[in-house]
């Protein structure tokens, strides 16, 4: 037995769906830039508190920091304000350097990752690590500001240059979880492999740019003149 | 045949107990049982979500004419997501501790079945007033929920709520109770609460009707 004939619906005309979808696009894009707008000034001051207490955690030897950014021909220049990934030299309360702290970020396996690390002079490595913003898979790669065994290896990650003072001795590199033997290679973790591969890999290339900088610079910073500084 | 419409207040109050979105409908469990470790977590989710049920019901309502058959997912969906963005942007001017501590799940907002379906059952097909309405209501009996679940956890797991000590220090936390697991245990003992209640319920209207089983 036949039931009824299905009403069959007048379909939609090209001009009515052109009109839809560009017209929900413009509205949406006109609230988001409106909220941005409204609320971008109080965002930043946000962050700003946030990093100079991210930076007091990663470097707690400091009292006091620089901003500094590198120059086009790759040494180290004070800087008059602070980007999007912002660097500090770090200095004791006997004004003398201590360390530097360096923001950097690098693709996870959802989005970008910023993190910030503190890099000691006297130890030639990177001893402080906090992630700044991540949206990884919660449970999964959001492991890397939790895992107990992740974060000991920023008690002494090894980043001494060669001999030449131009590059890392040994590449920061990311191993699988218990399978560490060197003092530059990140213990993974199991589950949240490709986002502590990306930690790894985003230490191993701000460290490349910014360590040989540094060490190349110590010398001109080594005491701090300005009075200025968190 | 059409349904009976409800009455204004009926269509606020159904989401809070008779239709409510967690311990009824069973929807939006990602948020509902991974970020409800804490009562204030479990708080800003359930205003976020409310925020963006109550903003999208809006439009969707509003633009319900304008937009077609064809292609109104993908318009709610974009219209959702513009609102979660917006509450990303205020979470983080109100602040960044607690824009971190709720991380991914708010940008997940977006893919709660519960704003979608709101917004394809009801905002789409009824007037602004009782999509508002409809959406309050189920935005509320969601925090409800989340609180709920987030106050019975941070409690046990942690011996604080709000943050608060509530107990001597000798106090033994049940730590499980802030870890995923905990999420589950406390649900299952919420929904096993309000079954017997609505089980209750039942049997004393039936009985009231004089009909046994």
């Amino acid at each position: 037995m036949s039931g009824p004939a299905p009403v069959q619906q007048q379909p939609t005309s090209a001009w009515s769906m052109y009109r839809a979808i560009v017209g929900i696009g413009a509205f949406c894009a006109l609230i988001i830039v409106t909220a941005y707008q409204a609320t971008a000034d109080r965002i930043r001051e946000n962050q700003d508190r946030f990093l100079a207490q991210a930076s007091a955690e990663v470097l707690p030897a400091a009292t006091s920091t620089v901003a500094v950014k590198l120059a086009g021909d790759g040494s180290l220049a004070l800087a008059s304000e602070t980007g999007e990934l912002p660097a500090f030299l770090g200095y004791g309360p006997d004004n003398r350097l201590v360390g530097a702290v360096i923001a950097a970020q690098g693709m996870g396996y959802q989005d970008n990752i910023r993190v910030l690390y503190a890099y000691s002079f006297d130890q030639d490595a990177i001893v402080g690590f906090k992630i700044l913003d991540s949206k990884e898979t919660p449970g999964l790669g959001d492991r890397v500001e939790k895992e107990a065994h992740f974060l000991a290896n920023f008690e002494r990650l090894d980043a001494s240059l060669d001999p030449a003072g131009d590059a890392l001795a040994n590449p920061i590199v990311t191993v699988k979880q218990g399978q560490k033997t060197e003092p530059w290679q990140l213990d993974g973790i199991t589950g949240a492999t490709i986002t502590s591969e990306a930690i790894g890999n985003i230490l191993n290339q701000s460290a490349s740019r910014w360590v040989p900088a540094l060490e190349g610079s110590a010398g001109r910073f080594a005491e701090r003149s300005t009075p200025e500084g968190r | 045949m059409p349904g009976k419409q409800l009455t204004p207040t009926d269509e606020f109050v159904k989401g809070l107990w008779r239709e409510n979105p967690v311990f009824i409908q069973v929807l939006g469990m990602c948020p509902a049982l991974a970020v409800s470790n804490t009562a204030i977590n479990a708080l800003t989710m359930g205003l976020a979500t409310t925020f963006v049920l109550v903003m999208s019901g809006i439009s969707v309502s509003t633009l319900r004419r304008f937009i077609p058959r064809e292609a109104r997912i993908v318009s709610f969906i974009c219209i959702i997501a513009t609102f979660v963005t917006v509450v990303d942007y205020v979470i983080q001017a109100v602040s960044l501790e607690l824009s971190r501590a709720l991380g991914a799940f708010i940008a997940l907002i977006v893919v709660n079945c519960l704003i979608l379906g709101r917004a394809e059952a009801f905002a789409s097909k009824n007037t602004i007033g009782r999509a508002v309405l409809d959406a309050l209501g189920m935005g509320v009996g969601f925090t409800a929920a989340l609180l709920w679940i987030g106050v019975l956890r941070e409690i046990l797991g942690a011996g604080t709520l709000f943050g608060v000590a509530l107990f001597p220090d000798g106090f033994q936390t049940w730590t499980v109770m802030v870890l995923p697991s905990g999420g589950f245990l406390a649900m299952a003992l919420w929904l096993l609460l309000v079954n017997w209640i609505r089980d209750r319920q039942e049997k004393s209207a039936k009985a009231a009707q004089g009909v046994t089983r």
